[in-house]
């Protein structure tokens, strides 16, 4: 098992936690207000951002030694958005409908600074699995963020996850009704907000000092 | 560092870029049939919906073979045009020729209760990109039966606004003809339309300019198929 043995073990687990993209590094808020009123499409948004990152990392860490330095920056750019272009014409042919709820999200994906970030940091001085890696945990740890406002969103917002309805008809009937602050970006940004607190009350270590 | 020469960067940049062009045509190859579908049946579950018929995705083909009993191609004298199927019609290219010579597709529903309704797609420029939409007719080709508008990156919240119910539903009973003879279509008000007033509607606050758009592709639309509405109007 050299392939996860625990510094590898690291590059995918750190992300999801102290060095976490969205909460830690406050990369990629732009698309965590936009995509995160239903699950469903955080879900998918969370896979593409995995499949780019994690490919992404791969195809430039193959190829980092012949990279010509001057031109690296455009090289990087030219692979992630061809492997955006892939995942968005494969959303189109097969999950069309969320294809059009996540519309331009998909394809600024490109400029999500989580991907260029990791390219350049990590892929472009480590070798291939490592890179992988790197690119899957960032992913998820993204994703992970998504889901869980997602999932309050939409449970608050509109009373269902994944378009179940989840709160009863008698909730209704006696009086309930759908935050409808929480199909607003801003109760996502406070949301967000309220997940940095509670991970700080966690770890301390990710408090600044004075 | 290593240093790379002139040449090798030239080379390397054109064969990255054959390679990357290579991959991603022959993916959007391989693609485009299970796409061309998604559309298709995306097009079908819109006029359904503009005749206020919900469809899924699995029952559209079926709904629509359904309820589109019949749907024809007109051109602006309202004279019907033979061997072109409406269904196929790309709206952009037909208003991008000269008004004369545009083919106006016309799809008339059945609804349960055996009336009818004709449904005639729309298009026009937003704020930011193209807005498109269907509306269907009752048979005295006046009131507005249903509406339906989408638009490809409309500002969320404002502009994108357009595309629910809460929008859509104040067209339903609307009028486009005043007095029978003048054609008005229906105007999109900002500030709020007055309550009796049968040909407008209420703008959306802070999408002023998609709203705008949305009032001149009814106008600009509709206006072509005056000829139509007026020869086969039914009291």
């Amino acid at each position: 098992m050299s392939l996860l043995n625990s510094k590898n073990f690291k590059l995918l687990a750190n992300p999801l936690n102290l060095d976490n993209p969205v909460t830690v590094q406050i990369l990629g808020i732009c698309s965590a207000l936009a995509v995160t009123t239903k699950l469903k499409p955080a879900i998918v948004m969370g896979l593409s951002v995995i499949v780019v990152t994690a490919f992404s990392n791969l195809v430039i860490s193959i190829m980092r030694n012949s990279i010509p330095p001057r031109i690296r920056i455009i090289v990087q750019l030219v692979v992630v958005a061809s492997m955006v272009i892939l995942v968005d014409q494969l959303l189109r042919a097969f999950v069309y409908d969320v294809s059009k709820q996540l519309s331009v999200y998909v394809g600024l994906i490109i400029t999500n600074c989580i991907i260029m970030g990791r390219l350049e940091a990590f892929a472009m001085g480590n070798k291939p699995w490592p890179s992988f890696m790197d690119g899957i945990g960032n992913g998820i740890g993204y994703s992970i963020i998504l889901i869980v406002v997602a999932f309050i969103r939409e449970l608050f917002g509109s009373g269902a996850i994944m378009g179940y309805q989840v709160v009863p008809q008698s909730f209704y009937d006696a009086g309930y009704i759908n935050n409808g602050m929480m199909i607003m970006p801003t109760m996502a940004l406070v949301l967000v907000g309220v997940i940095i607190w509670i991970q700080r009350s966690f770890n301390k270590e990710l408090i600044e000092k004075e | 560092m290593k240093n790379f020469s002139n040449t090798y960067i030239f080379t390397f940049s054109f064969i990255m870029v054959v390679v990357v062009a290579l991959l991603l045509s022959m993916a959007a190859m391989q693609l485009k049939p299970f796409q061309d579908k998604n559309v298709e049946i995306e097009k079908k579950q819109n006029i359904l919906a503009s005749i206020r018929i919900k469809s899924s995705v699995t029952d559209a083909v079926e709904k629509y073979a359904k309820y589109i009993t019949d749907s024809y191609v007109i051109n602006n004298q309202g004279i019907k045009q033979e061997s072109v199927d409406a269904f196929t019609i790309d709206l952009k290219a037909e208003l991008g020729k000269p008004a004369a010579n545009r083919l106006l597709p016309v799809f008339v529903g059945t609804l349960d209760n055996q009336t009818k309704a004709y449904v005639m797609p729309l298009r026009g420029k937003g704020l930011w990109g193209p807005i498109w939409g269907y509306i269907s007719l009752q048979p005295d080709m006046n009131t507005v039966y249903g509406t339906v508008f989408d638009h490809q990156g409309e500002t969320p919240g404002l502009g994108a606004e357009i595309s629910t119910e809460w929008f859509q539903k104040p067209f339903f009973g609307k009028t486009i003809f005043k007095d029978s003879t003048e054609f008005v279509s229906i105007k999109v008000l900002k500030g709020g339309a007055r309550k009796d007033d049968p040909h407008a509607v209420d703008a959306i606050s802070g999408g002023t300019i998609t709203s705008k758009s949305l009032e001149a592709m009814l106008d600009s639309c509709l206006v072509q198929y005056k000829p139509f509405f007026i020869h086969n109007r039914q009291k």
